[in-house]
């Protein structure tokens, strides 16, 4: 499901300087190294990374757009659908685990009536709350074993979120969207 | 050090020796350049350009510093396999891809004194001749990715970086490149091909060896975040002097990250094989939790292979006779703790008390490396993804007592049998998880169950016929 939250892709002046700046890092005939670099621009801007997206890279770096393609289907931290407004991506890991990052999983669900029953670690791991504005995600770990259970929403990095603080952490975002 | 204070509750343990650390938590410290400066910072690299190169890597391997990042070789060593002819650029990456579970210490390191890696890196990149550096860091950190930016583009703006780096005659440039959250990235083969712009498959070696035919069939060399930083101490002590900390063959510190069920979990930077595995639980880390008795330990991060707390140890000494020695009295080294069938890995110590099941914990593990695998090769791919099935039913208590050899059946038939050591990681817990609890899973599993019903056993019948 794709929602409004994100602008539709398009290569703006300065998301080609920002890309042409990235691509220099590497030697002139080793363009390729940069699409990761290309497609985290992309996601950022864009929150996800379509077909249109995919072929502007190829098109960038002198690659067939299946090039690209197979990089954005192999590394979880790449998305082909847009996640909501807020991502949260819970640790599922060992050490957050015995701390209680299940049932903070659980709680966050409940609180933004996210359905995760048709979700799956490798196909469809990002579940969306009806709104649109926010979505989960069980991630491995995040390297912050000692300080469990942590989660990241968006770019923001929390720790020490026990089921009880899951409300406290949605109202950081938005204080409106209580359920 | 003792004019150095710590924030309140962040004081660093008696036992600790903070070299990596020094500035972690401390009181007035700031990331900026500027505090790194005026509290000596980059001191050492200008002592380094007064030093040939190859006399750099010489002290380097006189330190005896091993590689912090799970295999702990000899980083040193690692330098000297650059082919001694080699007219090809050569790399070096700063693998900041942390990722086993566990392992929470160069996230620290980034955040809070980026300078202290960069400082080591350049001096680093000057001893193996590299004029291009990559900093791989995982997506996961995005704050990190900010402030390492920041610190190379101040380090460039006083140049530390750039052409004629201090009027040395040294060029060199640093770029950061993120990651997109694949564990196999921390691989170092794996990490060059995802550095390439290609799905992360680790490569064969041989003849693949990073240090002959690495990124861009260069020579490169790939070094964790904490042994680069290292790098910069051993050139400011020299050497031997580093190699007077910790114990032979096991020199210098290390960051333990100590998670799970312990009083107080955290990092704790020591020297290597200085404190035992008691000292560190039940001392620094205060213990089990109330009412509670420690059950097991993985000592080195998920992949190395679990402890069980109340097991002696037969040993070794150097001069061939034997010692017994209790799980509490393992000197936390790389040596002590791989004799006794373990490793010390990244350093990263995962406890669980007696309210844990094993179950649980194996199949977490297992969710885990399946979820993982790159799927290059068969035995990983197919066998991490049954070794999951079948510990989903010992944990939902639907498994035969058959599945427990199962299980460790598929675990023998990954290890040994990959291009790259995933395999080992992925297999090693199970069979260690299955070898010290082999009775307690048997008794999760029950004849009583849908798998031997009459009905499945009919459905069985036909298959055999």
């Amino acid at each position: 499901m794709d929602n409004n939250t994100f602008p539709p892709f398009l290569v703006t002046p300065e998301i080609d300087d920002e890309a042409n700046k990235r691509i220099k890092q590497y030697p002139e005939e080793k363009k390729r190294s940069a699409v990761l670099p290309l497609l985290h621009i992309i996601q950022h801007n864009f929150g996800f990374i379509n077909t249109e997206a995919t072929e502007w890279v190829a098109s960038k770096l002198e690659l067939e757009p299946m090039q690209v393609h197979e990089v954005v289907s192999f590394y979880p931290g790449l998305r082909e659908h847009a996640p909501g407004k807020y991502h949260m991506r819970v640790c599922r890991t060992l050490s957050c685990a015995m701390t209680g990052s299940a049932e903070l999983m659980e709680r966050l669900c409940e609180l933004t009536g996210i359905d995760r029953s048709k979700s799956d670690s490798h196909h469809n791991p990002i579940a969306v709350s009806p709104c649109g504005q926010w979505s989960v995600e069980f991630a491995e770990c995040l390297a912050s074993c000692g300080t469990g259970p942590v989660c990241m929403v968006n770019d923001d990095f929390h720790e020490a979120v026990t089921p009880d603080n899951a409300q406290g952490l949605l109202d950081k975002y938005d204080s409106a969207s209580k359920s | 050090m003792s004019n150095i204070t710590y924030l309140p509750g962040k004081e660093p343990d008696q036992r600790e020796h903070r070299l990596i650390f020094k500035n972690i938590d401390r009181e007035g410290w700031d990331n900026s350049i500027d505090c790194y400066i005026k509290d000596g910072g980059y001191e050492q690299l200008k002592k380094a350009f007064k030093m040939e190169p190859q006399a750099i890597t010489n002290e380097v391997k006189t330190s005896g510093l091993r590689g912090r990042g799970g295999a702990g070789f000899p980083t040193g060593v690692k330098w000297g396999f650059i082919p001694p002819n080699n007219t090809k650029p050569v790399y070096l990456i700063c693998n900041c891809d942390e990722s086993e579970p566990g392992t929470f210490k160069d996230r620290y390191i980034v955040h809070q004194d980026p300078h202290q890696l960069i400082e080591g890196m350049i001096i680093s990149c000057f001893a193996v001749g590299a004029n291009t550096a990559y900093i791989y860091i995982r997506e996961e950190f995005p704050e990190a990715s900010g402030i390492l930016e920041k610190a190379i583009e101040d380090a460039r703006a006083k140049n530390f970086l750039g052409e004629d780096i201090l009027g040395s005659g040294f060029n060199l440039e640093i770029y950061l490149h993120r990651g997109a959250g694949a564990y196999i990235c921390g691989e170092e083969t794996g990490l060059i091909e995802s550095l390439e712009g290609k799905r992360p498959y680790p490569r064969i070696k041989p003849p693949y060896f990073p240090a002959a035919l690495g990124l861009y069939m260069s020579p490169t060399i790939v070094n964790n975040v904490e042994s680069l930083c290292h790098v910069k101490h051993i050139i400011g002590m020299g050497g031997e002097e580093y190699a007077k900390l910790g114990t032979p063959r096991n020199t210098g510190t290390r960051i333990l990250c100590v998670s799970g069920d312990v009083k107080k979990p955290g990092y704790y930077e020591v020297e290597v094989g200085k404190i035992t595995m008691g000292e560190l639980l039940n001392d620094i880390c205060g213990g089990p939790k109330d009412g509670r008795n420690f059950k097991a330990v993985i000592p080195g991060g998920s992949s190395a292979k679990i402890m069980r707390c109340e097991e002696t140890y037969e040993i070794k000494n150097p001069d061939g006779s034997q010692r017994n020695l209790s799980f509490y009295d393992i000197p936390m080294d790389f040596d002590t703790i791989a004799a006794c069938g373990s490793m010390a890995g990244s350093g990263g110590v995962i406890v669980m008390d007696d309210s844990r099941k094993i179950s649980w914990v194996l199949n977490n593990i297992n969710h885990f490396y399946a979820h993982e695998s790159c799927g290059q090769c068969t035995p990983c791919r197919e066998g991490s993804m049954w070794m999951r099935k079948i510990s989903d039913r010992i944990a939902n208590g639907e498994a035969t007592p058959e599945d427990v050899q199962t299980l460790e059946d598929v675990a023998y038939q990954i290890d040994g049998r990959t291009v790259c050591a995933f395999g080992e990681a992925a297999s090693w817990p199970v069979e260690a998880i299955i070898s010290k609890f082999r009775d307690e899973l048997e008794a999760e599993t029950s004849e009583d169950n849908e798998y031997l019903s009459d009905e499945a056993k009919r459905q069985l019948s036909f298959i055999n016929q």
